[in-house]
């Protein structure tokens, strides 16, 4: 049984505070739907649970031990899907796909990537070069992309962007597939994903205003990214 | 060491030593000058020219300590993440560069006399040369960015590269020069310096060191408050708007739509 | 290991299906080495004279100009962000990134290097150093470059400010790549210089990949 928590994360972006005092935990099975408005740090939430992007306060935990700790560990149970697809435009959509079953030591590569696309539906794309495929098509490549190797944890920044009606389902499919086997799903997403019982975690709660912030911590003079890493330690 | 770094420590630190460090700069940069100027013999061979010196030796020195200040700075921003080192090397770097190319100017001035040109191929001044490049280098680096921390943090990274190669520069121009070079030209600073001349030349050095302090003082704050200033715009607190409304309810969400820098 | 090998391998694919890069790359070498002559005229002897010089700093330049796709392509279409949480060091995969740079730079310069020897005139006694220095020259100059080619991303004009950033760091390995070449064409034995080049590549080498990885690591936040 794995145990994902974050406690009082704060989260400065440049000098912009994006929220503060945030907590959350998921076990086995669990997934979380981040919501919250624009610029509520939904994105910024995902980077920081994926060891991007270092809180300002506060730290994530998986099984009780800080991710900072131990990286690559964290990197290797953690598949994350970003803004970008990353489908390089010269390389075929498996060559696309292959490189990162190499960069997880996969053994039976070919099979898995072979599984991955009849998965989303685009095995007949596979030795289509990337630049030929519609932008739905590239979601769809880069999702097969996380399928591939051993995971524990999703971390899918609006994983829908550009699918129609129909892949949703099937990433609420898959979604609900990872959890069944174990997974932590943690995801964001404009339309409603068909997920079992999400836990709803609201970014806006956790927004503080600059102002209110700042007269919390005297001390610190205005100077918010200076003194945010103080209060850290 | 942390509890320094607090932008209000730093000011209350440093608002008491400012007067002082200002004034010491004032003395001993005067009382520099009138040795240099007045108090001290002219050299036998080089006469008067010899006084560029008082200003050429004390710049070199300038530009060589404000670059290890900033290679300092790298370091702790590195292991420590410490936000004001950032800012201090930031600082640094206008003032060693301005140093830098008051050394290679001066240097110049003393080689025409000297040499008969106005700038020779030597050792010594193709490596401050090379030091000019990579303060300028990281003047550009750090003022590339839309994030200023992010140009600061790729700042410290740079400085501390620039750093570790100084001596590899430096060994390799040397070597380039005896290579290149008849040994009968004249050193520019001999290893004798007459003790008549030692009293200015270490005046001007520590006026120009204190000078520097009282620039970084003063640049570090400007800073610090140029940042209380943005961090207050992004609170919202100045919505231009709706004057006098806001200072009472502050605005909930203008400072998260406020653009994300990613 | 895996990780270096992958990220080797499709860097070399890239270029290959790419292809324009590394013709780009010697072209821009070949063009700049033919214009020393008509700056400094034809005469046999100058250009004797200055061919390992000439040589060396069209290399330099022409390393250089490349420098920037390093990490540019893989930046914006978020590669770059999944190699960092990918679960291999970051440390080796920059260095296979910069291994399929000196690949597909390094080498066809070192390649068509004598070419241009011959072309300025330079004295045949000098084209196993001059290949030779090159060859320990060309991976520090990549391994040096890719910090600055790091460090430049998500900057405002980039390419030019990589420049600026390299071209100082890139000084010992001019003077010493050039310096051998000129010592074998006196006659002198040429090791010295060589082996403070082998120095500097393998400080390079072991210096560079951190310093770089930090960088990259930065970018991402």
């Amino acid at each position: 049984m794995a145990d994902f928590s974050g406690s009082d994360l704060t989260c400065l972006r440049g000098e912009r505070l994006v929220f503060g005092g945030l907590s959350f935990a998921a076990r086995s099975g669990d997934a979380i739907v981040l919501r919250g408005r624009n610029g509520a740090g939904k994105s910024s939430l995902l980077r920081v649970m994926a060891g991007l992007l270092s809180p300002r306060a506060g730290q994530i935990c998986w099984d009780g031990e800080n991710i900072l700790e131990d990286r690559i560990g964290h990197q290797a149970r953690l598949q994350y899907l970003g803004h970008q697809d990353a489908v390089k435009p010269v390389l075929s959509v498996r060559d696309n796909l292959r490189l990162w079953g190499q960069m997880r030591g996969v053994d039976d590569l070919d099979g898995e990537i072979d599984a991955a696309l009849d998965a989303l539906d685009i095995h007949h794309l596979s030795r289509v070069a990337g630049r030929y495929l519609s932008s739905g098509q590239k979601r769809r490549t880069a999702l097969a992309r996380i399928l591939i190797g051993q995971s524990d944890l999703w971390l899918l920044d609006e994983p829908t962007v550009g699918l129609d009606r129909e892949s949703c389902g099937e990433v609420a499919r898959l979604i609900a597939e990872f959890r069944a086997r174990g997974g932590i799903v943690i995801y964001s997403t404009h339309i409603d994903l068909d997920v079992d019982a999400p836990t709803v975690l609201d970014l806006d709660e956790f927004a503080i205003p600059m102002v209110e912030w700042l007269m919390e911590h005297p001390e610190m003079d205005g100077s918010a990214p200076i003194s945010a890493q103080e209060a850290a330690q | 060491m942390h509890r320094f770094a607090k932008p209000s420590v730093f000011l209350k630190l440093t608002d008491p030593l400012l007067p002082w460090l200002s004034g010491a700069t004032a003395i001993l940069i005067a009382a520099g000058l009138y040795f240099a100027l007045f108090a001290s013999p002219g050299d036998y061979q080089q006469g008067d020219t010899v006084r560029i010196m008082y200003l050429h030796v004390p710049a070199a020195w300038m530009g060589l300590f404000c670059y290890v200040g900033m290679a300092v700075c790298g370091a702790m921003s590195l292991i420590w993440k410490h936000p004001l080192a950032d800012i201090c090397a930031r600082a640094t770097a206008p003032i060693g560069a301005t140093f830098t190319a008051l050394c290679l100017i001066t240097g110049s001035l003393w080689g025409e006399p000297m040499w008969g040109t106005w700038w020779v191929w030597d050792a010594r001044l193709t490596s401050m040369l090379i030091l000019l490049f990579l303060y300028l280098g990281y003047i550009a680096l750090v003022n590339a960015f839309d994030d200023p921390e992010r140009g600061s943090k790729a700042g410290s990274a740079l400085a501390l590269v620039g750093a570790v190669n100084v001596p590899i520069v430096k060994f390799s121009v040397d070597w380039w020069n005896t290579l290149h070079q008849p040994a009968s030209i004249v050193r520019m600073d001999g290893p004798t310096v007459d003790p008549s001349m030692q009293l200015p030349l270490a005046l001007m050095i520590l006026g120009f060191t204190c000078y520097y302090f009282v620039m970084l003082i003063l640049r570090v704050r400007l800073e610090l408050n140029e940042r209380r200033i943005r961090a207050l715009q992004l609170s919202g607190m100045f919505d231009e708007r709706s004057p006098g409304q806001n200072t009472d309810t502050p605005s909930y969400d203008a400072g998260h739509n406020a653009e994300a820098s990613q | 290991m895996n990780g270096f090998l992958a990220i080797l391998q499709r860097d070399l694919r890239l270029a290959l299906r790419q292809g324009a890069d590394s013709v780009m790359v010697v072209a821009f070498f070949i063009v700049t080495t033919t214009l020393f002559p008509f700056g400094v005229g034809p005469e046999a002897n100058i250009l004797a004279r200055i061919a390992s010089g000439v040589i060396w700093v069209s290399a330099l330049l022409a390393a250089m100009l490349s420098l920037e796709r390093v990490f540019q392509t893989d930046y914006e279409d978020g590669t770059l962000e999944l190699l960092t949480l990918s679960p291999v060091s970051l440390e080796l995969l920059v260095l296979g990134k910069v291994c399929a740079h000196w690949l597909t730079t390094g080498l066809p310069l070192i390649i068509a290097a004598p070419l241009m020897a011959v072309m300025l005139n330079m004295d045949q006694d000098g084209f196993v150093t001059l290949m030779l220095a090159m060859l320990l020259g060309t991976p520090a100059l990549s391994l040096i470059g890719a910090i600055g080619a790091a460090l430049i991303l998500g900057a405002r004009r980039g390419g030019v400010l990589v420049s600026l950033l390299v071209l100082p760091l890139y000084i010992p390995v001019l003077i010493f790549g050039a310096g051998a070449v000129e010592a074998a064409l006196l006659g002198i034995s040429a090791t010295a210089q060589l082996q403070i080049m082998a120095a500097i590549l393998l400080i390079a080498l072991a210096a560079t990949p951190f310093a770089t990885a930090h960088a990259v690591r930065q970018a991402m936040e």
